[in-house]
């Protein structure tokens, strides 16, 4: 249990209330107080040292198997280089294109399979009846690995577009699910409990206690989800797809110019990594008990 | 659900009413008899309570007291109606809460629990929390049931954490705020689960403190489980010494210190005759019970 001193609003021996800073100024203290220790400065060294290396293997020493691998100053002065040689760069449209294809097709798994996804699994969580027919299918179904639908996504939908989102929410619907229901079955007996003498009816408790006491974990569900969306839909592009980044990147080597697929992997990393924190900051805007709660334990 | 109205309280059909002149205006009479209870996970017959039997008069305090894993939650969740008896009945105010052809009671908020390990929806502030009740039974609109509850937190003395969640406050402010959480819809009875179980001695006595000052002015009746004897006996009108599992009354000690108790109370002559009495009945059970190796299920 932490204690009360270190609530928002701290009180001196006066009484007086000195007042914690909150939002952006919070975010402004945090900054500044981690200047003060060694994390950004390591963190910097890190990323320097594996750079360092890369560069190493590929350009400095130039050893057998690395020589074909653009290394970081190719890759970079590309990247910027409002001429590419070989076709993509920061400047070039088509780089953008590839980067939108990709995100709209992640929105609409991810929105799909969130969608489909969080009902199910809060359903399957609160009432037996419901998780008896749907779990055995869900069991199923899961472990079968996403490229093994290829083939059935190809033959079901017409086009490239419909394939390729398919085998994506489907990647992340099964994550969604499974961690929902989990969510909702972690949510301790004695909130129903109260609710129950409190007078609420079914639905109240649907509302009350199920939606709010499975959040936590279906946001940890959600950070999973959307990676797996993210791997799975570049899988899918680089088997049936029609730009993307995923095709980018197998385009880019069928046709023999590595660069722009390592900016294809780069970028790839980048977005993957916005879109999970997108999702984090959605997570924590709407449960502010639980950051609280995780804040009084200095986490 | 709602059953706080007045003329619900004055059905008196068979319930024998007990120390009149003590009674609540508001009810609140229980009355337990040859309550059983076998719980059977996987067709192992566990009895946690065998033949039970105890009257709580309407505006009593009632401690029950007995060894760990004895039974004494089991006895609590069926008066609250969270799971059905095996046999005996109980009734509230003389209307049956549970009996023969009637095995589980209906949940309602005439009977409040405050829960063992806290059940404050920590999603929701302490001001949402105590609002919730009222809300969700349409007694109350949103915003009167909004003001009443701030009113209510700050007559608890907890006013100025109206929005906080209960993970930023301390848990004795959460276990003040969760029985302003009970008491808003006017309960028959305040069923309390070893609610200062796990606070320190100091926090204890500001908690006992409140929980006085809250009986004293609205005399709802409260039947509260504790082990810790010296809290039973400044709190209780009555000290119900229960058996170990299967759990069944063994003696009922009175106390007669009159209110409004203070802790000076604690160190009289009275005090110590009856902590001596108490403790050793208790201390009976216990030694038979820590000899089975009883444990509880929470
Ligand atoms: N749901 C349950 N299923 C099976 N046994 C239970 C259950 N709940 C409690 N028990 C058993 O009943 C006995 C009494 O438990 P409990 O009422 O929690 O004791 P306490 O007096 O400590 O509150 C214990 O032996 C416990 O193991
Ligand atoms: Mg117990």
């Amino acid at each position: 249990m932490a204690s009360t001193a270190q609530s928002e609003n701290k009180t001196d021996t006066n009484g007086r209330v000195m007042t914690a800073p909150t939002g952006f100024a919070l975010v402004w203290y945090r900054i500044k107080e981690s200047l003060t220790t060694p994390r950004p400065y390591l963190m910097l060294l890190g990323i320097l040292m594996w750079l360092f290396l890369y560069w190493l293997l590929c350009e400095g020493l130039r050893l057998d198997r690395f020589d074909k691998i653009p290394g970081p100053i190719a890759v970079a002065k590309e990247w910027f280089s409002p001429t590419p040689f070989q076709g993509i760069s920061l400047f070039t449209e088509d780089y953008y294109n590839n980067i939108y294809v990709s995100c709209r097709r992640i929105l609409i798994a991810f929105g799909l399979a969130t969608g489909i996804g969080v009902p199910l699994g809060l359903f399957m969580g609160w009432s037996k009846k419901f998780k008896d027919y749907t779990f055995p299918i869900l069991e199923i179904l899961r472990p079968i690995p996403i490229l093994a639908w290829v083939p059935l996504a190809i033959l079901m939908f017409p086009g490239f577009e419909a394939p390729v989102i398919f085998l994506a929410t489907l990647a992340s619907l099964f994550v969604t699910t499974l961690n929902t229901m989990l969510g909702v079955q972690s949510i301790d007996e004695s909130y129903f409990r109260a609710a129950g003498c409190l007078g609420s009816s079914n639905w109240d408790i649907f509302k009350n206690v199920v939606v709010p006491g499975a959040l936590p974990y279906v946001f940890t569900g959600l950070q999973i989800s959307i990676g797996v969306a993210w791997f799975s839909l570049v899988a899918a592009e680089m088997v049936s797809g029609d730009h993307g980044l995923g095709y980018l990147i197998v385009d880019s080597y069928m046709n023999n110019v590595t660069v722009p697929m390592v900016i294809g992997m780069i970028t790839l990393g980048f977005v993957g990594w916005f879109t999970s924190v997108l999702v984090r900051i959605v997570g924590n805007w709407l449960m502010q008990w639980h950051v609280k709660a995780l804040a009084q334990q200095g986490r | 659900m709602n059953m706080t109205t007045p003329n619900a309280t004055m059905k008196q059909n068979s319930a024998p009413i007990v120390s009149p002149g003590n009674g609540s205006p508001m009810g609140g009479a229980l009355s337990i008899k040859n309550l059983t209870k076998i719980y059977d996970p996987e067709g192992v017959n566990v009895c946690a309570v065998d033949d039970c039997s105890m009257e709580i008069a309407a505006g009593e305090v009632c401690m029950i007291v007995g060894p760990s894993g004895c039974g004494k939650t089991t006895l609590l969740n069926a008066i609250a109606g969270f799971h059905s008896i095996t046999s005996g009945e109980i009734r509230l105010d003389g209307d049956l809460l549970c009996g023969p052809g009637k095995p589980k009671a209906e949940q309602g908020a005439d009977r409040m629990v405050v829960f063992q390990n806290g059940a404050l929806f920590p999603w929701k502030t302490l001001a949402e929390n105590v609002a919730y009740g009222p809300i969700v039974q349409k007694r109350m609109s949103k915003s009167e049931a909004n003001d009443k509850a701030e009113h209510m937190l700050a007559e608890a003395g907890i006013g100025e954490f109206c929005s906080k969640y209960p993970g930023e406050v301390s848990s004795g402010m959460a276990r003040r705020a969760e029985i302003v959480r009970a008491l808003i819809n006017e309960p028959k009875v305040l069923l309390l689960d070893e609610p200062y179980r796990a606070m320190d001695a100091l926090t204890k006595s500001i908690m006992h403190e409140s929980l006085l000052e809250t009986y004293d002015r609205t005399k709802v009746t409260i039947f509260f489980i504790t082990h810790d004897l010296e809290e039973a006996i400044f709190l209780g009108d009555k000290v119900h010494i229960v058996t170990t599992r299967p759990c069944s009354l063994k003696k009922t000690v009175d106390v007669n210190i009159p209110r409004p108790r203070t802790y000076e109370s604690l160190s009289s002559e009275e005090f110590r005759t009856l902590m001596e009495e108490v403790n050793e009945a208790v201390h009976e059970e216990a030694v038979k019970a820590f000899q089975a190796g009883e444990r509880e299920l929470a």
